[in-house]
Order: structure tokens, then sequence, then C-alpha cells
């Protein structure tokens, strides 16, 4: 998925012929991401949960609740975490072992642009103060790989907590108990949209299928909320950005944001 | 972002910062190229309470060959936090947020380094951080420009970093540990000034689209500031301590 092969070098050159026409590989116009199609409560054992397929990408997340331990300064908040993996099945260069860093970086990107926006509002995820509150863990994997996994993760992981159903939990002998039949949707407070434009030669695309992202110089990756403002940001790749490309991809993300944030919508309305 | 020090002001009504500053005043900044002996390039330095030690190696021969490449050489980056660098004992094995920062410094100096005219070789950048305040992974690049620029190694810029941010609804420059840990957002940004290239960028917090260009531009005017002081470094040591 890194490396690069003499086959992406003479598709990075057709990528850029076409592009000097304003085209795409794909068809696609350059501002065009590719076809979102979300799958909510794909494993009903999880709390919430979603398939997402991003064009030929396909991740699947899985939200699980549960009671946890507070940290020792915000014994008033509860927790929030989202991780990202590459399975070995995804692609045939993914190799099993402890995570490299681009995969770190992944879900670290993901998990920034989500608790960021504040997205899971964790003042309301507290069991009892200090003692017991409640851990949202947010896990996505990588089931087939055609490039952008950062958005694909963070539609996925964005549509799996909008859909959740939380337990209620009451303290009963000092440990937290589950309160059966008190079922209710996480508390969230805005829906994230992440949205990734790689750079290739002088040309700025949203959303790289894998051909463009093996050929691409650079990419830049904005996460914004639903008022429309920009909540987390990651420049990726070996090239730089001027400043004007910096505001046009940040205009772009906003957009495009916008319309994407739409989708996610309709996900959390299915699941109600 | 949920203060921890409530009583804490970040910018008081004449516009003063927790430390002193201005809005648009970074910390006090040295910059010293050399210093270490083994190292083929090296530069230290202090970036308000930060104390940074870089050194570069190479090109040399790549360890294990088969991360070589035959087209060009390849940059390696460790940017690595001494365990008593933090308030608290940081376990000394590199975290995931160690290597993230390891990753996107490499990558931020990526475009400055011409690492074609050195085919199947490596160059290596170990970045010590020995004492942290807010804005390590900026003063770590800016260190690591002035290394690599140390070390002889042909460039097409330097890049100089620095972080803008928002603290109290307005857009300052140098985010400090406080303000990044009770401010409403941190960009870093690294800028190649004499090539007009932004080749680190990262933001948490929340913004407008128009603070987000504003906060670019601090950043931007900010690393050109930067980039004088690192200049400066090299001079100093290559052409005596004297100014043009």
């Amino acid at each position: 998925m890194t490396s690069v092969s003499v086959i992406d070098q003479l598709k990075r050159t057709k990528i850029l012929e076409l592009l000097e026409q304003g085209k795409r590989v794909d068809g696609r116009a350059l501002d065009e991401s590719r076809e979102i199609s979300i799958e909510i409560n794909a494993i009903p054992k999880a709390n919430g949960s979603a398939r997402v397929y991003l064009g030929d990408t396909e991740v699947l997340c899985g939200v699980k609740i549960q009671p946890d331990k507070p940290f020792p300064d915000v014994g008033d908040k509860g927790m929030f975490m989202c991780t990202a993996e590459l399975l070995p099945l995804s692609h045939p260069t993914v190799e099993t072992g402890p995570p490299q860093a681009p995969v770190i970086e992944l879900a670290r990107v993901v998990d920034r642009g989500i608790r960021e926006s504040h997205m899971v509002d964790v003042s309301q995820l507290v069991i009892e103060k200090d003692k017991s509150v409640v851990g949202v863990f947010a896990d996505v994997v990588v089931i087939d790989y055609d490039g952008n996994l950062f958005d694909a993760c963070s539609y996925a992981a964005t549509a799996a907590l909008l859909t959740s159903k939380t337990p209620t939990w009451e303290m009963v002998d000092d440990q937290p108990s589950v309160v059966e039949g008190e079922d209710k949707p996480l508390p969230v407070s805005t829906i994230p949209v992440s949205v990734t434009m790689g750079k290739i030669g002088n040309y700025i695309v949203v959303d790289p299928n894998g051909d463009e992202w093996a050929s691409m110089d650079s990419r830049i990756t904005i996460t914004t909320d639903s008022d429309g403002n920009i909540v987390a940001l990651q420049k990726g790749g070996s090239d730089g950005f001027t400043q004007e490309e910096i505001n046009q991809c940040g205009e772009l993300s906003v957009k495009i944001g916008t319309k994407i944030r739409e989708q996610l919508k309709l996900a959390q309305q299915e699941s109600q | 972002m949920g203060g921890r020090d409530a009583t804490m002001v970040l910018l008081d009504e004449n516009g003063i910062r927790c430390d002193g500053r201005k809005v648009d005043e970074p910390r006090k900044i040295m910059i010293k190229a050399g210093g270490l002996k083994n190292a083929d390039g090296s530069s230290y330095i202090e970036f308000g309470d930060n104390k940074i030690l870089v050194g570069v190696f190479g090109p040399r021969d790549v360890h294990p060959k088969h991360m070589s490449n035959t087209d060009t050489g390849i940059l390696r980056v460790r940017y690595h936090m001494e365990p008593f660098s933090v308030g608290e004992r940081k376990r000394p094995a590199p975290s995931r947020r160690e290597i993230e920062i390891s990753k996107v410094i490499k990558e931020a100096l990526e475009p400055a380094v011409m690492l074609e005219k050195f085919p199947r070789t490596a160059v290596d950048v170990f970045i010590e951080v020995l004492q942290a305040d807010g804005g390590t992974r900026c003063a770590a690049l800016t260190a690591a420009s002035v290394a690599l620029a140390d070390a002889g190694i042909p460039m097409r810029d330097m890049v100089a970093a620095i972080a803008s941010g928002k603290v109290a609804d307005t857009i300052i420059l140098d985010v400090n540990n406080e303000e990044d840990q009770a401010g409403q957002a941190d960009m870093p940004v690294g800028y190649m000034p004499s090539l007009k290239k932004i080749t680190l960028l990262q933001l948490d917090g929340v913004l407008t689209p128009e603070e987000y260009k504003k906060c670019v531009d601090v950043g931007v005017k900010g690393c050109e500031l930067v980039y004088e002081l690192q200049k400066q470094a090299l001079h100093d040591k290559y052409f005596g301590n004297r100014k043009d």
C-alpha cells in the first residue's frame, strides 16, 4: 500500500495526463468524492456499528460502550477512544505484527477528528464522579483497500457512534450495574466529517482512490463540524502546499463535508 | 478543550498572554548550529523552555539493506522524548505520538532535501527532546533543518516551523504548553519561506473558516521570523559571530 511499483509510476503519468485535461481515472470531477454506502447495525452484538464503502474501500466499525475507571484528573468526564487497524486480508502488502507508522497515523488522525469536534458529549457519560465513568470505544478495521482510508474510517466511526445505543448503569455495592431496558442513544453534539484531498502535480483531487493515492505527492485531511467550523487537520506526504492551496482545501472541506453530513444524518434517522 | 486550570488567565484585557507575551510575539528562541562531535551535522535549539538536540548522519549505507532505494536516497527521522523531559516521567519506549510526529517531521523535511542526489543511501535525523514545553514538533523541525544544512546536505530550502493557535477567541502566534492545554486551537505550521511551500500542517481545535485562513497566515509569517534565526545560526558558525 505504501510501496510504489513501476506500474504505479506508469499510472501516475497517465493520471497526470488526464488531470491536465480536467479528468480523473475513474471519470469523477476533481472535487467529487466517490459514492458512499453506509450499512448500519452490521454487528448487532456491538452497541453500534457501521460498514462503510467509499468506492471500493471497505471498512467496518464497531462501538463498545462499557464502564471504566476515569482518568485521575478528569473524574467528571467519560472516555472516548477511536482506533483503526488494517486487516492482513485488506491488501497484499499488509503484514501482521505491531502497527507501522502509517497505520498509527491513520488511527490518530481519525481519533483526533472525532475527538476535537467534541462529537461524543463525555460530560454526560459519568456514572459516579471520580469512581466510575462510561467508556466509548470505536474500533475500525479496514477490510478492503482502494485508497483514502482516513475518510472511510472516519465515516464508519461517525456512523457507528451516531447509531449507538448506550445502556444505563447505577452504582450497586460500589460497582456499576446495568439497569435493564434503559438503553438510549449515545449523547452526540455534532457530526464531524473528514475530507481528504490529494495533490498530484499541481492538481488537488478530493477523495483519492487507490491509484491516485499511490501517485500523489502530498495530501491533506480536514475535518469540519456541523456548524461549518474546521476542527482538525493533518498534512501528509512528501511535498508541500502553497498558502492558496491550503485555503482552497479549507473551503472544499466545508463544501464537500456538508453533502456527506446529510448522508450520515440519514443513517442516524434510519436507526431511530 | 476543557481548561484544567480554570483560574489561569490566558489573555488579559491589555492583550497580554499568560507568560507576558503579546499575541503576535514568539517565545525567546536560541538556535545553535553544530555542537556534536560525532554527528555529520547537528544543532541545538531552545524555544522558550523547550530544549532539543538534533544529530544528522549521512548520506550513508542503509541498514537494513532492503530499505534502500536505487532511485533516490531515503530520509529517516526519529523524534524521541527523554523520560525526564516532561512533568510526569515518560516511558522511554517510543509512544504512538512520537511515531506519528517522527513521520510528520520526516514528510515536512523531504520536500527540502535533495535526496535524489544520493541513491541507495540514507540520511538519518535523530531528534532528542531534552525538555518539553509545548510546540516541540515545530522547534524540532526548525532545529532539524539547521542540522541538515550543517551536515552539508544539499537542500532546496530550510523548513522553519512555529505554531499558531486560538486562545480567548484570539488568533495568537507560538502556542505554549498552557495555551495548548487550555486554549481553543493549536496549529503547527512548517514552511519553506524561499519556496513559499507549507510542508507541515496540523490542527486540533475549533476554528471558523475565516479564523482558519488567519491562523495559517499568522503561522506562515511566524515561520519567516524563525527562518531568519536559522540562517543567523548557520552564519554564526561558519562566518563568525556577526551580521551581514
